[in-house]
């Protein structure tokens, strides 16, 4: 294991305080609009820590997710945690990411292997993957660490960030990507975020499996704005399963025509689904924390932390 | 062995139409097993393009000029008065016969990859041909070749049920199947092993093998 880096964001300083934290997530679109965006960002602030904010996602061509990231921090005062897959960029791509992120004061760098090209909306991309995910990582901590880059050139000035990576609990089998964790958290991983996650008890398992890499885990969650997020959630996500009782729920609030009920009706069954889901959590596990990806659906944190948190 | 489609018929109608002579030249070897360019196939081949075939060969490897020059050497004055020379060989056979013929060379096959046959007509993708095998630390399972993303240090997390998130979740997911060969073969210390990133330059720079 590496030795463990200063911590340079809130995020990691909250959480090495033993602050139980919280972040959003903000999406990117094929825009070339922030306004949606800094709402959102402006929405979560009083209740996260720090944003996520995506790298096209299900390898959607969007928006850059450093201009966002740096933006978001400048205009709204919150924290983000710059994601970056290593499906669009060779690792000069990603050197000179990472450097121009440093100097516009990004602290967190989320390193992600990100959707193969295939899923995506210009499916006919080359799918680059010069480094993995635990290669941006070792990267990273060269970069931060050494101050030199993959190739041991010297930088000139310092990258001050905190690395962190994702985990699926969902991934079956479950004990490869364990130990893959295990091999990326030795490269220095600061903290852990996972994919959303429904089942608490594979959330239990999956937070005592990886207990023995003493890295500081962020349980993923993704309340449910309506029902047609919660079925594509279902049928496409890959290994994400909405329970159930959930998806029925969240079925019957859609027939209620008013609008106003009815956006009530479905934050009442994400409160009564996610209340004691996250409570179970505080109560069992050793989780630093939830990352909470109510993208677009801000509304949803003042009720459901109310009681949580 | 190589692995090669034959392109459809269209697409070959549409390359040869500028040529009033074409000779047709199959592969002996890999294209003969893949039954895209062994005596079947070119005779086929010749039938459908009818009157404008000046003649046809099949060379036992038409990737190797000396084979080239031994099996053509009967079909010198055809090649001769060929304007252009359909190949139903892989794109090394093309080549290699654009430098031995010097004509227009027409490719009637698609390249696939380096493959595997289980039996006749199933084939399946082994070899990149990155130039830095690791076979010995991975369980014989290509991760390379095999892995969508060909992460030297996987599984990227999209595996549903050991399959991969490419292809609808029919594939095999080479990491799955390397960290079970490695735990079956009580070596899970090289599934844990980090890999650092391969210098693709020596890939790049490795156009030729010259031994003598």
């Amino acid at each position: 294991m590496v030795a463990k880096r200063p911590a340079y964001s809130n995020l990691v300083k909250e959480i090495r305080s033993g602050k139980f934290v919280l972040t959003g997530e903000l999406e990117p679109e094929k825009t070339t609009g922030l306004e949606e965006i800094l709402a959102s960002a402006r929405a979560m602030k009083p209740y996260v820590v720090a944003a996520n904010v995506t790298d096209n996602p299900l390898s959607m061509a969007f928006m850059n997710s450093l201009v966002p990231s740096y933006i978001v921090q400048r205009e709204i005062g919150l924290e983000t945690v710059y994601q970056v897959t290593v499906r669009d960029r060779n690792r000069n791509a990603l050197i000179s990411d990472i450097l121009a992120a440093a100097h516009l004061g990004i602290r967190n760098v989320l390193a992600l292997s990100g959707d193969h090209t295939v899923l995506g909306d210009n499916k006919g991309a080359m799918p680059v993957y010069d480094l993995d995910s635990a290669q941006f990582v070792y990267l990273l901590s060269k970069m931060i660490d050494e101050g030199v880059d993959l190739a041991g050139n010297e930088i000139h000035g310092k990258v001050e960030m905190n690395v962190g990576i994702a985990a699926n609990p969902n991934a079956d089998p479950l004990e490869p990507e364990v130990l893959k964790i295990g091999r990326k958290v030795g490269l220095g991983v600061d903290f852990i975020q996972t994919q959303t996650m429904f089942d608490i008890d594979l959330v239990k398992e999956f937070l005592r499996e990886i207990e023995r890499f003493n890295c500081p885990t962020l349980v993923g969650i993704f309340p449910l704005k309506s029902f047609g997020i919660a079925d594509f959630f279902d049928k496409y996500i890959p290994g994400v399963h909405v329970p159930k009782e959930l998806l029925e729920g969240m079925r019957r609030c859609k027939d209620e025509p008013d609008k106003e009920k009815r956006k009530a009706l479905y934050d009442q069954v994400n409160i009564d689904f996610f209340e004691p889901f996250i409570k179970e959590i505080r109560k069992t596990t050793k989780a630093a924390g939830i990352h909470v990806m109510a993208v677009f659906y801000e509304r949803i944190f003042e009720p459901l932390l109310r009681t949580t948190m | 062995m190589i692995i090669t489609k034959q392109k459809p018929f269209e697409k070959i109608l549409e390359m040869t139409q500028p040529y009033d002579k074409v000779f047709i030249v199959g592969c002996g070897s890999c294209a003969t097993s893949c039954q895209t360019g062994g005596e079947k196939e070119v005779a086929e081949m010749a039938g459908r393009l009818g009157e404008k075939v000046v003649g046809t060969a099949v060379v036992e490897e038409p990737c190797d000029l000396r084979l080239d020059r031994r099996d053509l050497k009967a079909h010198r004055e055809a090649l001769k008065e060929a304007d252009a020379v359909l190949v139903l060989a892989c794109g090394s056979g093309v080549q290699t016969l654009a430098d031995f013929t010097g004509k227009i060379v027409l490719p009637g096959l698609d390249t696939c990859f380096i493959g595997e046959t289980e039996r006749l007509g199933r084939f399946y993708d082994r070899c990149r041909a990155c130039g830095d095998c690791i076979l010995d630390e991975t369980g014989g399972i290509c991760p390379i070749t095999r892995c969508a993303k060909a992460l030297l240090n996987g599984p990227c997390g999209g595996q549903v049920e050991g399959k991969c998130e490419v292809g609808e979740y029919k594939n095999d997911c080479a990491w799955v199947l390397i960290w079970k060969k490695l735990k079956e073969q009580d070596r899970l210390d090289l599934f844990m092993k980090f890999r650092p990133p391969r210098d693709h330059s020596k890939k790049v720079l490795l156009t030729e093998v010259i031994l003598r």
